[in-house]
């Protein structure tokens, strides 16, 4: 407790570092898995093709990833552009499948009444389906983030500064104190995007609490 | 790098014998993953099974899940620091490995089988018990099979899971195909760790589509869908719509669980 309290600085400088290379990520993967969780929602052979390539990217072990991607992206090893890319690569994985499920949860009876209003194409996609889809696409942003604060600490193996530092570095040293502060540090952040995505979900959808109530 | 020297790795015959090589390191990596896989399933099917039969003790699917979110690098050194001086040989370096590879195994394996028990059909059961069937014949006969599917899914995903462990646990000194990585990034051989990763990439990828192979001639077609035989060719001349595969819904429960 009391080494956690002395390296309280570094902790916090670390855990921001975490913070930026598993949130990033989970934005910029939203942002490509919405469209084409669109796409796959729509036709039914493109759902097959973008869900099995999407599923094979993630198969790949991330320090694989992390290691190859350098040769693809020209970048240095250490440059922490390939971890955010890798995060990203399984960001979009994962959230393909669920914004395609999500749009699919929504009623037809919902998207027809949408239709008879008026609405067409991209409008009722930006109006109907894609914020009946919010609690759906929050859930697979939920398990996005916790796997990717946990893979994130994993390029501390390879020398990225994170809160995977206090990993290595207390087993290099053989000092439990540290690896557990890592761990503990690693919950915590899981658990504070855990907590924001679910208030932001909860912000997006004012008519499920009007149900409640 | 370029491709001609990765080939000119690969093509070494230096690469192809030995402790070292290709071979010996793809073996080790395959024998991690089975001896972990056979202990979860020898752990995860009983509990699944008596957790989804009798809805008993729920919290502890819940709680396994919950045991994801810890960053499994943290848990492979915290676990090799506690085990590693307890085991006086030659083990010492893999027991504790093996130990990480089964905590992180089982989540996956035992919320595949509960939930595939758990969505097995109300109306199938009830059917079964008014056969007569008893509750052991009601669990092997019906829940069983028709969980399945999802059991596969879980098997599939910590199939990948252990996979990717097993490789960032050569930073503990563990074998298999890790060790390109790790002795590759000691040695600032980037060669050996990009070659090293192509064959960890490669070696997941394989087991993935095996296991989706399996995951689709395992399950029987009446719960799949799957047509067979004449009814198939029949069903496409008639030029009508195959079923949506009903395992595809609830499979994402199970593919969400974090790899490495």
């Amino acid at each position: 407790m009391s080494w956690a309290l002395d390296h309280l600085s570094e902790i916090l400088t670390r855990a921001g570092q975490h913070a930026w290379l598993a949130g990033l990520p989970l934005v910029l993967g939203l942002v490509v898995a919405l469209p084409l969780g669109w796409l796959a929602s729509r036709t039914s052979w493109l759902r097959a093709s973008l869900l099995t390539t999407t599923g094979l990217l993630y198969t790949i072990p991330s320090l694989a990833l992390f290691i190859l991607l350098p040769s693809i992206l020209g970048t240095k090893i250490l440059d922490p552009v390939n971890v955010i890319v890798a995060m990203t690569i399984y960001t979009v994985a994962l959230l393909t499948r669920t914004v395609a499920d999500g749009l699919s949860s929504v009623d037809p009876s919902t998207r027809q009444a949408a239709i008879a209003m008026g609405y067409g194409g991209f409008a009722r996609f930006r109006a109907v389906d894609l914020p009946l889809a919010v609690p759906v696409i929050a859930a697979g942003l939920r398990v996005a983030a916790v796997s990717n604060v946990s893979i994130v600490s994993v390029a501390s193996l390879i020398g990225i500064s994170q809160l995977g530092y206090f990993l290595t570095d207390g087993y290099a040293r053989s000092f439990p104190t540290e690896v557990w502060v890592g761990i503990i540090a690693c919950l915590l952040l899981a658990l504070v995007f855990d907590l924001v995505i679910q208030v932001i979900s909860r912000a997006l959808t004012p008519w499920t609490r009007a149900v409640a109530a | 790098m370029s491709p001609a020297t990765i080939w000119a790795w690969f093509t070494d015959p230096a690469q192809w014998s030995g402790a070292d090589g290709i071979p010996n390191r793809l073996a080790e990596h395959l024998a991690y993953t089975a001896i972990t896989l056979v202990i979860g399933l020898l752990i995860a099917i009983p509990l699944g099974a008596w957790v989804g039969h009798t809805g008993r003790l729920r919290w502890l699917v819940t709680g396994a899940n919950a045991m994801r979110a810890v960053p499994s690098l943290g848990l492979l050194f915290a676990v090799s620091m506690f085990v590693g001086p307890l085991i006086q040989s030659d083990l010492a370096f893999v027991i504790p490995s093996i130990v990480v590879l089964v905590l992180l195994a089982v989540p996956p394996l035992l919320s595949g089988i509960y939930a595939g028990i758990e969505s097995v059909d109300p109306a199938a059961r009830d059917a079964a018990r008014g056969m007569g069937m008893t509750g052991w014949q009601v669990l092997t006969r019906v829940e069983l099979p028709c969980a399945l599917p999802l059991s596969l899914s879980g098997l599939r995903s910590a199939t990948l899971q252990v996979i990717a462990t097993a490789t960032i646990a050569a930073s503990v000194s563990l074998g298999g195909l890790g060790r390109y990585l790790i002795d590759g990034l000691a040695s600032r051989d980037y060669v050996q760790m990009v070659c090293g990763s192509i064959l960890v990439a490669v070696l997941a990828l394989v087991a993935d589509l095996l296991l989706a192979a399996l995951e689709r001639y395992a399950v029987s077609p009446g719960i799949s869908g799957r047509s067979v035989g004449v009814a198939r060719s029949r069903s496409s001349r008639t030029g009508e719509a195959s079923r949506p595969d009903p395992v595809e819904a609830p499979r994402s429960i199970s593919t969400a669980s974090p790899t490495t």
